[in-house]
């Protein structure tokens, strides 16, 4: 059965020790960053023991730099951290709001985006906005660091790409290229602090003229995983995402959709608001992009 | 089990306790030093009862490791009053009848301190939404966000 440990390594090297030596002797091992899902889990659905493996107390996963190339977030920086964090805010509006979505002032103060990715809820609201400014995860290993495109990370409800003896150290973050912005809407039922029912992340460039030349468009909660949706960001490619535009865009979210019905809302409901949220997130993407 | 010996700080006081590594600080506080002022409701970090402020940062005592304690300053409600009486957040909830049956009491005044140490003069939409993981079934609310207000604008007059 074993016992449960708790280990707080101060490099990634002692980290991947501990995750490797654990899994040749075929013993649990789990990382702890915020713990906002782990300690519920834990608690709950999941009472078996292990080592926690907690990486706060590595430099690497508390890193923020807004540097010249890109942004590294650490995978144990909270998300009331980067809220406070104006530089990052005015990169990635749209990331820094949807990571603001979730939870209270409680949880903000302990969760974090790494960890909102690794748990891979299909409703995780920052997985769109993360897939739709181009993140890519920063995967720790004995071979290595190796990167992996954030919309090939998460594998399926509840799982992620991470193999035994790896985690994720942290989210790079390409720099947007001028007049660039990103944007993240969801829909709940109630003002605050609830599961998406739907959500959509977009992010685009546009040129002088107003013309939109490059956009990612993401969507969330309507699907087994959040989904990269090119046939969106075509629509909205060499437009000026005028009306036209953002509702070929919007119809090309909900034929990417595959929603489930369950107490949030139906498959129909999901289906139709998605496309709205990609509608609407688009928009203020571009309006942010010419400011 | 082997379990873990902690050194921490609690309320500006040393303390050092030994917990099982998956043991929450919650159940810490409360069970082994009997600091049973932070309320246990849900334990899955959504009311708010158990809050407490962490290196000043607040957060659910419950979806915290009490090992994860090591070298923290943890603030609880018992850390709120000075030497000389109530906090005046405490006062003023008095004042305003701001509670009826107390459980979630100590988390909002824990959480109300969080919020007046970084916003001296939040608006009301800015109190509704930072108090928005602190829930209270008896008051519907409003007697509380009037005691913040009137702490905040004491605590104005005061600095």
């Amino acid at each position: 059965m074993g016992a449960f440990a708790y280990v707080a390594p101060t490099t990634v090297a002692e980290a991947l020790g501990v995750l490797e030596e654990h899994a040749s002797q075929g013993k649990r091992a789990q990382i702890l960053a915020g713990g906002t899902d782990l300690l519920v889990q834990l608690q709950s659905v999941d009472r078996t023991p292990r080592t926690i493996v907690d990486i706060k107390k590595l430099e690497e996963a508390n890193r923020v730099e807004v540097g010249a190339d890109e942004t590294f977030v650490g995978a144990a920086v909270a998300s009331a951290v980067l809220n406070e964090n104006e530089e990052l805010k005015q990169r990635f509006p749209g990331l820094i709001e949807a990571a603001d979505l979730i939870g209270s002032t409680q949880i903000q103060g302990r969760a974090t985006i790494a960890g909102n990715l690794c748990n891979a809820s299909p409703a995780g609201d920052t997985i769109p906005a993360l897939i739709a400014i181009g993140a890519v995860c920063v995967i720790a290993s004995e071979s290595g660091n190796r990167e992996l495109a954030v919309e090939d990370f998460v594998t399926g409800v509840g799982t992620n790409a991470l193999q035994d003896g790896e985690f994720l150290v942290g989210l790079k973050i390409p720099n947007p290229p001028a007049r660039t912005a990103d944007a993240y809407l969801r829909f709940i039922p109630r003002t605050e602090m609830d599961i998406a029912v739907a959500g959509a992340g977009v992010a685009l460039t546009l040129d002088d003229a107003g013309t939109c030349t490059a956009a990612r468009v993401s969507i969330g909660a309507v699907a087994p995983t959040a989904l990269l949706v090119t046939a969106a960001a075509d629509a909205l490619v060499g437009t000026s995402v005028d009306d036209d535009a953002l509702a070929a865009a919007a119809a090309a979210c909900s034929a990417a959709a595959s929603p489930i019905t369950d107490k949030r809302g139906t498959v129909e409901y999901r289906r139709k608001v998605v496309g709205v949220l990609c509608k609407r997130a688009a928009a203020i993407a571009r309006d942010r992009a010419q400011a | 089990m082997s379990k873990v010996q902690v050194e921490t700080r609690i309320n500006g006081e040393g303390v050092e306790f030994l917990c099982e590594p998956q043991q929450t600080l919650l159940e810490v506080l409360r069970e082994t030093l009997s600091r049973t002022g932070t309320k246990e409701g849900c334990a899955t970090g959504d009311c708010g009862a158990c809050s407490v402020l962490l290196d000043g940062r607040l957060v659910c005592s419950c979806l915290v490791l009490g090992v994860e304690a090591e070298g923290k300053e943890v603030t609880t409600i018992e850390g709120i009053a000075g030497n000389d009486g109530l906090h005046p957040i405490q006062q003023k909830f008095l004042e305003r009848a701001a509670l009826q049956c107390g459980i979630c009491t100590p988390g909002l005044i824990v959480a109300t301190k969080a919020l007046l140490d970084k916003h001296k003069n939040p608006d009301e939409e800015t109190i509704r939404y930072w108090l928005a993981g602190n829930l209270c079934r008896c008051t519907g609310y409003d007697k509380i966000i009037r005691a913040v207000q009137d702490a905040a604008e004491e605590l104005a007059y005061e600095a």
